[in-house]
């Protein structure tokens, strides 16, 4: 593949190649009624006082931010809350996270956070993630991957797994 | 500036120089509004860099062959090119990577050899994180005060205090001409007489002057000048700083290696005369000679003509800003006082998603903090969208922009 990028040369290369089949009006596939409900209203976005977990999590390279603030009671997500700013995707994913997570299952919080990633990383496993599939549309934009799972690479390092974390 | 003479430019023949502009995005044709970030490279530019390794690559300064002589004489050739661009003596320009590693020199030479503890640099709100940070690392080294000259709501510096600032123990004053977000054009020369009048030296970032108007170091009357090449049609990985050679002789080296020597001992070394002794290894020939190329360019458009092409864009710009509706502009909204950037953010919809809506009608434009979270704090935003123009920009491309952001204001739902 480089090795043909190189061979090509000027004007010659083929159009046809670098445009995607046909123009579609961005819509409604990447932002959805309940993404723009989200963002613009946002659930539990309040920090939880006292926390047993805070998480900052931020992307230095677009300036998105999200705190997360869990209270665990007896392995149970008991409170769960963030702050934070930025586009409606990663804000709208934080709201989501906050509704999706609250009263599960430590593990079953973990979990429902790795069967998100897997479904923006395009291999999803199958189980029905209910609102947040709204999010699956982002998988068309690469770059916006990321503003998807910023609050669920944080609640995954909230609940010990900053390993998976960093895998993003 | 004799904007008002420029003959218009010929806006399509120079478009058919720039290949990358035949590109579709999306189906869409390519509107770049994006050249304050990066311009695009035309046909002369790219020709001169594949030229010189198809013809006469070799390493520079050493050697006694053919080919070695060739390419130092380009590469010299291109400093005395650079020179001539920016109206300066030729000793003083030093060949670095960008404006970036030009600002980081003399954050680091200038401030360990001609600074002490205690003294104080000035600095403003607006800049670039490059004219921010080195400054605080050398300030934490050398125990360095720093100040900021502040930024008024309209997006010009608040220059009432200036005097006080430029008193000891302020020895340097660093600044950009033209803000990479608001598009801010700042009237250096101002700034230089104040800053001499009170003993002061002053550096100015310009990597979004320089490609954009005519600039010359003689007449801003400064000490340091930083640009970069990729922003003014040139390759990347080449930019300029232009210094007095005397300073240059009075600081120490930035990095050691090869080519800035004169002799080594296992004791001790002494350096190359300047600007050599700034330019340690192998350096970007390439890059270099594709800069002149650059300025060759600019030079046979008119960098006066370009100014005016611009303020014309930027006029429509602005006027096309304050027709989509629920548009806040950050910067001066004057063509007068800025260059042809301009930031700005729609109602409640965060830049990114203006960004990513704007790209899938093949509108590219900057969306973020634009490495300037200083300002974005100062007008209290996350980031904003940022639209920059340059000589192959279209009056078309502005509609296109507009009919981008009818289309944001459709997809949020914005009444």
């Amino acid at each position: 593949m480089a090795a043909a990028s190189l061979a090509l040369r000027r004007l010659d290369y083929d159009e046809t190649a670098m445009t995607s089949p046909a123009f579609t009006p961005v819509d409604d596939d990447l932002y959805r009624e309940i993404i723009l409900d989200h963002y613009r209203n946002p659930r539990r976005k309040r920090a939880v006082i006292p926390a047993d977990r805070t998480v900052a999590a931020n992307n230095p390279l677009c300036g998105d931010e999200i705190d997360l603030t869990l209270r665990l009671i007896d392995g149970v997500v008991a409170d769960i809350g963030f702050e934070g700013r930025g586009c409606s995707i990663s804000q709208a994913s934080a709201s989501m996270l906050c509704d999706a997570v609250s009263g599960l299952e430590t593990a079953s919080a973990a979990q429902l956070a790795h069967e998100f990633r897997s479904m923006m990383q395009g291999e999803p496993r199958g189980a029905d993630l209910g609102d947040l599939e709204a999010l699956a549309g982002v998988r068309a934009y690469p770059v916006r991957v990321k503003c998807a799972t910023l609050a669920w690479n944080a609640l995954l390092e909230a609940l010990g797994e900053p390993g998976e974390a960093a895998r993003g | 500036m004799s904007t008002q003479l420029a003959a218009p430019i010929d806006v399509e023949r120079i478009r058919a120089d720039f290949p990358i502009l035949q590109r579709r995005i999306n189906g869409n044709r390519l509107v770049y509004l994006d050249s304050a970030a990066t311009s695009q490279k035309p046909q002369p530019v790219l020709d001169s860099v594949d030229q010189y390794y198809h013809t006469s690559n070799a390493n520079v300064h050493r050697g006694v062959h053919t080919l070695a002589g060739e390419a130092t004489d380009a590469y010299e050739a291109a400093r005395d090119r650079v020179a001539a661009f920016i109206d300066a003596p030729r000793d003083g320009v030093v060949f670095v990577r960008n404006t970036t590693e030009a600002l980081n020199l003399v954050a680091s030479s200038f401030a360990r050899e001609l600074l002490e503890p205690g003294d104080r640099v000035v600095l403003t709100v607006m800049e670039h994180h490059s004219n921010i940070v080195p400054w605080q690392l050398a300030a934490e080294r050398k125990g360095l005060q720093l100040a900021y000259i502040d930024v008024s709501d309209d997006g010009r510096l608040d220059l009432r205090d200036l005097d006080e600032l430029l008193s000891p123990p302020t020895k340097l004053v660093s600044l950009s001409h033209q803000s990479n977000v608001l598009g801010t054009i700042t009237d250096i020369r101002a700034i230089s007489d104040a800053a001499h009048a009170a003993g002061v030296l002053i550096c100015v970032d310009a990597a979004q002057s320089v490609p954009h108007m005519p600039v010359s170091v003689r007449d801003l009357d400064v000490d340091f000048l930083a640009f970069s090449g990729h922003k003014m049609c040139g390759p990347m990985g080449i930019g300029v700083l232009w210094a007095r050679p005397a300073l240059l002789e009075r600081m120490p080296p930035f990095l050691g290696g090869g080519s800035m020597i004169n002799r080594v001992r296992l004791e001790r070394t002494t350096y190359n005369v300047v600007p050599h002794k700034f330019e340690a290894g192998t350096p970007d020939v390439a890059g270099a000679v594709g800069l002149a190329a650059a300025c060759d360019y600019l030079d046979a458009v008119g960098r006066d003509a370009v100014h005016a092409h611009e303020q014309s864009l930027t006029q429509h710009l602005l006027d096309v800003l304050d027709e989509v509706g629920g548009v806040r502009v950050f910067g001066p909204h004057d063509v007068n006082e800025q260059g042809g950037v301009v930031s700005f953010n729609i109602a409640d919809v965060h830049a990114h998603d203006v960004g990513t809506i704007l790209d899938r009608a093949g509108v590219a434009i900057r969306a973020g903090h634009h490495c300037a979270q200083p300002l974005m704090q100062r007008f209290d935003v996350p980031a904003t969208a940022r639209a920059s123009v340059y000589l192959y920009t279209t009056h078309d491309d502005i509609d296109a922009l507009a009919a981008g952001l009818a289309d944001v204001r459709r997809v949020f739902r914005l009444a």
